[in-house]
Parts: structure tokens; C-alpha cells; sequence
């Protein structure tokens, strides 16, 4: 295992800048206003089409949302059950992803091993992989009747995972967990690292070193990553009703209980989700200086 | 009996073309696949294509406008729901019946004898509260005076993700069909209920509204309500109707 070169801190300091590192040889490009060409007509005319494909749905939901009685259909027991066991869950799974994926962020981050990109491309598969696929997988390992690691689970613990909220913790951070580590690691690699070494010339020890700099620099990045980890976990369905099941109360989340209620109940299920939607603007704006400012 | 419909009297009209889409309830994938293919021998000029879900499902797509030209439901009453909200043409005819069935693990390791053991196997699948093999279910239980508690119900989003709740998952039971448990093969055992604490499924089809090929929706109808097409269903365990 060998640590890896230290990213130039003149070219490399933050990731909000890359859009700056354009070829020295080219002028810089701008974006300042132009004479509108017919190209740029035409392309403005696709991303109009792109933004309302995008918004008019959300703008369903609003609309199609009972506001008169929005407070009655949430506090409804199938709709407060979903939301406390939703809040709970995905709160434990924010937890799961810090604690184990930032030391594994910060070993890709730092460290040259054979099988680093492997390790990488692994733990990234959750993100491209259909969750309800994930939630086979799960039980192929976990699974008390059919998995070797969850029927051990359940001979020496008598705990199982399936049809409980532990389950459902499992089926979430194993999908969220990845958006988290790729923030990290991302943090990671771009803190500028002669903090790090100012700190070991003043004798710091390693242990102060990574709490007090290097986590304390990555910080923002880190915190970015679980938010979106967390937005994962709280919008997670097919793993969830796979491996964990739908009971009421007990593994019956938000996107769930929206599912099953769209046919008896589809007011409490638009009501359900204009609170998700709420929390995935939420999310943006409270991630503004990353996602909604762009590069600029 | 509806024997005598369709069959060959059908060769003497010009042949049928366009497409078809058949919407259907989950229970029926595998029997209508077999008819579909079938049918298609019969009727090359078709492209026929099925979309299988829950019946409640299909009936809030078929409401939302879905283009689809013959609605095969699970029970009766999803039919006279969408006959009231105008989205029906003909009158449903009944093509089959069916009947539940306790999903057990293979071989049966937890010796469940009846609906009335399913209080003390842990976690068990059912359907969805709207969904009709769910609307059974409860009825089932409620003919044995059984009780499960909320807590210990999975729900499934139709009848085969609730056999997959025993077939994959770890529910130790599921009230299914009869021809679910049939279609699954060795991946589940099932145990009988006896007729009288038992309901029937009653499955109708019919012609949506707004078809844009009415005759080959009236053909797969036809097709499916005659010999071959009766005999099919029987062959996965179907009731006659």
C-alpha cells in the first residue's frame, strides 16, 4: 500500500472550481450575453422542453395535493406510521454510511492498492443496480431462510433482518451508501494537503491530525455526501419491499405507503408525497452552494 | 357453456392486423402467455401484447386513459367499476374462476395444516387491501374466524409478488390462488383450503373503451372463451366459469 501523491494545491484546491482548469492556451470562455444566434434559439428552445418535462410533473403533485385537509390525510395511522418509521430509518441509515464509509472513503482517497479502482467500482454498483435487484441480492446473504450470513444471523442472535426495521436500515444504506463514500472520497482528495503537513511539522499526532484537519477540511464534502445518501434512503422502494417487506408500522416507509395507498387512499398519497418532494427541495437548497450554483 | 364461439368461424372473415394490448391481472401471466402465443399461431396478423399487474392497477391505468384494448380483471366488481366510469364497451364476460391456496416453504416444514395455523407462523404475504387475491384473502380469513394482526402482514403489490414473499422471501405463508401456487413449481408447497371456508374468484374480460382495434379484442375474447382457450386455463388450474 502506497500513499498517494498529494494533488497539486495550486491547481486542485476545491472541486467547485474545475470548471476553471480550461487549457492555458485558450482564452477563457465566459458567459456573458451574446447575440442569440439560431443555434443557441434552437438549443434554448430543447432545454425549455427539458425544464418543463422536469418541473410540470412536480407542479402535479402540488396541484394535485388536498391542502384543505393535507394535515388530517398525514396524521391519518397508515400515513404517521410511514413517516415516523421513514424519519427513523433513514436517520440510523445517515449514521451506518458515516461510520462506515468514511474510513473506506478515505482509503481510496489516499491510499495507491492493488484493487483500489475494483474496490471503487463495487461499492459504486448500488447506484446503477435496480433496487429491487438489490433487494434480491440482500436476500441471498441475509435472507433467514435463504441466506447463509442471515441464517446464522438468526441461529446465534435469533435476530432477523427481514420483515423488521432493522431490515429496512439494511436495504437503505446498502443503496445510499455509495452516494456517500464517492462524496467522500471526493473531499478527501481534494483538501489541500499542506495543512495535513503543517500540522506533522508542528508535532501534531496522527490521530489529531485526521479528527482535527483532515476530517475538520473535508468536512463540507462529507456532510454534502450524507445529505444525499439520506435523500437516498428516505426515497428507497425496491430493495426495501424485497428484502424488507411492506408491513404497516414496521417496514411500511414513505414511498411504500404512497404505493399501496395511490389506489385506496390517493389523497393521503399525494399528500405523503408533497412531503417528499418538500424534502428533496429541502435537500437542493440546503446543498445550494454545491448543486445549485453550478461551477460558476 | 361457451364453447361454440369463436373457433373456426373466424377463417371465412379477412384476416386480423394492428396491434392488441391485453391488460391482465398478475394471476394470469402464465396461462396467458401460453394463449397468447396461441392465439398469435392463429391470428399472425396481430401483435399482441399483455400487461400484467394487479387488477386495481390496471383499472387506475385504464382510468388515467392507458391505451389498451381487452381488460381481464380477478373479480367482477373491478369490471362493474370501470362499466360505471364509462370505460367498458361491451358487457364483461366471466372466462374463468379460481380459488385460494396457502403458500407454504417446500415441503411444508412449519406443518401448517389450515388458514387457521397462519396466526402462529410469524410474518405471512398477503395482497394489497384493494387488490382482489387481498379482498379474498380477507375473506378467507374471516370465513375461518382467523385473525392476523396488521404487524404480521406483508403486503404484496399483486398476487405473484405476494407468492414471491414465500418463494424468495422469508414469509413462511402466503393466501394466494390456487394456480399461483401451481405456476411456482417447487418453489412453494401448498395447502388446501376446504371449499367451504373458501371463496371463488370470479375472473371477467372485457372490451375498453377507446380500443382502436375492437375486432381483435372481440377475437382474443372469443378465443379465450372457446375450446382452446378454456382449455388452456384449465391446464394452470383454472375453474371453468
Amino acid at each position: 500500500m502506497a500513499e498517494r501523491q498529494a494533488p497539486s494545491p495550486f491547481t486542485d484546491m476545491n472541486t467547485d472550481q474545475t470548471a476553471d482548469r480550461s487549457p492555458a492556451s485558450l482564452p477563457p470562455v465566459g458567459r456573458g450575453r451574446r447575440h442569440i444566434s439560431p443555434v443557441s434559439l434552437g438549443l434554448s428552445v430543447v432545454a425549455a422542453v427539458a425544464v418543463a418535462f422536469v418541473a410540470l410533473p412536480l407542479l402535479g403533485i402540488a396541484w394535485r395535493t388536498p391542502w384543505s385537509s393535507v394535515l388530517e390525510q398525514l396524521s391519518s395511522p397508515a400515513a404517521r406510521a410511514a413517516l415516523r418509521l421513514s424519519v427513523l430509518t433513514s436517520a440510523v441509515t445517515a449514521l451506518c454510511t458515516i461510520v462506515l464509509g468514511t474510513p473506506l472513503a478515505w482509503l481510496i482517497a489516499r491510499y495507491e492498492f492493488v484493487g483500489r479502482r475494483l474496490l471503487r467500482a463495487i461499492i459504486t454498483v448500488p447506484v446503477v443496480l435496480p433496487p429491487v435487484v438489490s433487494g434480491v441480492a440482500l436476500l441471498a446473504v441475509f435472507g433467514r431462510s435463504n441466506g447463509l450470513v442471515g441464517r446464522m444471523l438468526f441461529d446465534t442472535f435469533g435476530t432477523q433482518l427481514t420483515f423488521s426495521p432493522l431490515g429496512v436500515i439494511v436495504s437503505q444504506t446498502f443503496v445510499a451508501m455509495p452516494f456517500y463514500v464517492l462524496a467522500a472520497e471526493a473531499g478527501f482528495t481534494t483538501i489541500d494537503r499542506r495543512f495535513e503537513q503543517l500540522a506533522t511539522t508542528l508535532g501534531a499526532s496522527e490521530k489529531y491530525i485526521f479528527a482535527g484537519v483532515t476530517l475538520r477540511l473535508a468536512a463540507p464534502a462529507l456532510l454534502a455526501g450524507v445529505v444525499l445518501a439520506w435523500a437516498r434512503a428516505l426515497g428507497e422502494f425496491g430493495a426495501t419491499i424485497t428484502f424488507a417487506g411492506n408491513i404497516e408500522g414496521r417496514t411500511q416507509t414513505l414511498p411504500l405507503a404512497v404505493y399501496l395507498l395511490l389506489e385506496s387512499d390517493p389523497s393521503t398519497a399525494y399528500a405523503l408525497s408533497m412531503v417528499m418532494v418538500s424534502v428533496a427541495v429541502a435537500v437542493l437548497v440546503a446543498l445550494r452552494g454545491r448543486y445549485l450554483r453550478g461551477n460558476r | 357453456m361457451a364453447v361454440t364461439i369463436g373457433g373456426p368461424s373466424t377463417a371465412a372473415t379477412p384476416p386480423l392486423r394492428g396491434e392488441l394490448t391485453v391488460s391482465a391481472a398478475a394471476s394470469l401471466t402464465e396461462s396467458f402467455t401460453r394463449i397468447g402465443r396461441q392465439f398469435r399461431r392463429e391470428h399472425p396478423g396481430i401483435r399482441l401484447r399483455f400487461n400484467f399487474a394487479s387488477t386495481s392497477s390496471l383499472v387506475s391505468q385504464i382510468q388515467a386513459g392507458a391505451p389498451v384494448d381487452v381488460f381481464a380483471s380477478a373479480d367482477l366488481s373491478s369490471q362493474d367499476r370501470l362499466a360505471a366510469s364509462g370505460n367498458i364497451t361491451s358487457a364483461p364476460r366471466v372466462f374463468a374462476r379460481n380459488t385460494m391456496q396457502i403458500a407454504v416453504k417446500p415441503g411444508n416444514p412449519l406443518a401448517i395444516k389450515g388458514v387457521g395455523d397462519l396466526t402462529r407462523v410469524g410474518v405471512i404475504g398477503l395482497c394489497g387491501r384493494t387488490v382482489p387475491c387481498g379482498v379474498y384473502a380477507a375473506s378467507v380469513l374471516a370465513l375461518n374466524k382467523t385473525n392476523v394482526p396488521e404487524s404480521q402482514i406483508t403486503r404484496g403489490t399483486d398476487a405473484k409478488a405476494t407468492l414471491a414473499s414465500v418463494a424468495v422471501g422469508d414469509a413462511n405463508a402466503a393466501i394466494v390462488y390456487v394456480t399461483d401456487v401451481r405456476a411456482a413449481g417447487k418453489a412453494v408447497s401448498g395447502v388446501a383450503i376446504p371449499a367451504r371456508q373458501n371463496v371463488r374468484a370470479i375472473y371477467g374480460v372485457s372490451v375498453v373503451r377507446g380500443s382502436a382495434n375492437r375486432a381483435a379484442a372481440q377475437a382474443f375474447i372469443n378465443y379465450l372463451l372457446g375450446q382452446e382457450g378454456q382449455a388452456t386455463l384449465k391446464s394452470f388450474g383454472f375453474l371453468a366459469p
